[in-house]
């Protein structure tokens, strides 16, 4: 405990078990109410269709992708129950973060690393991550824990995926970390 | 009873009000644990913090044993659940690509909203990596359209294709994750950690 005293508010963070209990309970609730798992890349992919379909209203007929993608879901492409469910992850992240003292504004880096540095790879990595979250049909969220959480196969295949790679790979950006 | 959305318990603009509030708890939790910090996720990679991993599968726990329970007692029809298709191919080529992008970027899609909903920089130029990414693939997806679609096998469950019950898979699932627990607050010990 006199630990736990001595650290920064800022610093001090729920207890891994706890907050996984409660992510599965979220997770549980969501498959409950909605008849399905949690997801955030979805929510992006909404928005690039239907920024897609404001420049070429003709895109779902010429564009392969938008044509896959108008099959899988029907109306408009922001009238997604993951695109609400991530404007919600936005508010409860805020609302966490100024509870625990957490709003500012800053590039988080090791201090062996530039600001830059941290940057470019944040970007490389997030351009990784946007294209393999198609090809993969689903992100951490939506297709590793939200599958593993019914069992299905392609989840629990996707999340060796990530984290094995992210192990795999991990002694070669070191220096960005440790 | 449930799923209530499917089994037409609640409307459709009901479904997305309770997206938004189902949201704001799972993005919570994510803030709360510390998952807006790439330094505090990447720990995973490194053993100097396993944050990542007890949440994650303590997380996918939970929820497989709420579903199962619920089941049981009738009061929720799994068959209307969605369960992810799989697709071999992309989903060990989507997952090796998404790898790549956690290590370099320190972030998930997820825990980079939470990160730049409390100021973050890196993690809104990781969402802006995201869209870049997600546009790539739209724009080029008739080259991967095959890769894509390749080796369906439908909407199996991991239990079926070990040939075991859900039952049974989900305790070895439990003995595992233990297991893995036990070796990450090991790790914990072993390697320097601090606070971020």
């Amino acid at each position: 405990m006199s630990d736990i005293s001595k650290t920064e508010r800022s610093k001090r963070y729920l207890n891994p078990y706890l907050g996984g209990v409660l992510l599965g309970l979220v997770l549980l609730a969501a498959n409950f109410i909605a008849g399905r798992g949690l997801g955030a890349s979805g929510a992006i992919k909404s928005v690039v269709a239907t920024s897609i379909e404001v420049v070429d209203k003709n895109a779902v007929n010429t564009m392969p992708f938008m044509a896959e993608y108008a099959q899988s879901h029907s109306g408009s492409p922001m009238r997604s129950w993951l695109v609400f469910e991530m404007l919600g992850v936005l508010v409860g992240g805020f609302i966490s973060g100024a509870i625990a003292g957490r709003l500012k504004l800053k590039v988080e880096h090791s201090p062996k690393i530039t600001s830059r540095r941290r940057l470019v790879f944040a970007l490389i990595g997030g351009t990784l991550f946007g294209f393999g979250s198609q090809l993969g049909r689903g992100c951490t969220s939506g297709s590793a824990l939200s599958g593993m959480g019914v069992l299905s196969l392609g989840g629990f295949i996707t999340m060796v995926g990530i984290f094995g790679t992210a192990y795999a790979l991990a002694y070669f950006f070191r220096k960005n970390w440790i | 009873m449930g799923p209530l959305a499917p089994n037409g318990i609640i409307s459709e603009n009901t479904n997305f009000l309770l997206a938004f509030f189902i949201g704001i708890a799972f993005g919570w939790v994510l803030e709360s644990s510390g998952f807006s910090s790439s330094r505090k996720l990447a720990g995973q990679f490194y053993g100097y913090d396993t944050v990542v991993l007890k949440v994650f599968f303590t997380g996918a726990i939970t929820c497989m044993i709420g579903l199962l329970l619920m089941s049981l007692f009738g009061w929720i029809d799994l068959d209307l659940v969605y369960v992810n298709p799989t697709y071999l191919t992309s989903a060990i080529v989507g997952g090796v690509v998404m790898g790549a992008g956690f290590i370099m970027g320190g972030f998930c899609p997820g825990t980079s909203f939470t990160g730049a909903a409390i100021g973050k920089i890196d993690a809104m130029v990781f969402v802006g990596g995201l869209f870049i990414g997600i546009y790539g693939f739209a724009f080029t997806y008739p080259w991967w359209e095959k890769m894509y679609m390749a080796k369906y096998l439908g909407e199996p469950k991991i239990s079926q294709s070990l040939g075991m019950s859900d039952g049974i898979f989900g305790l070895l699932l439990i003995l595992v994750a233990l297991g893995m627990f036990v070796v990450a607050e090991w790790a914990e010990r072993k390697f320097p950690r601090e606070e971020y």
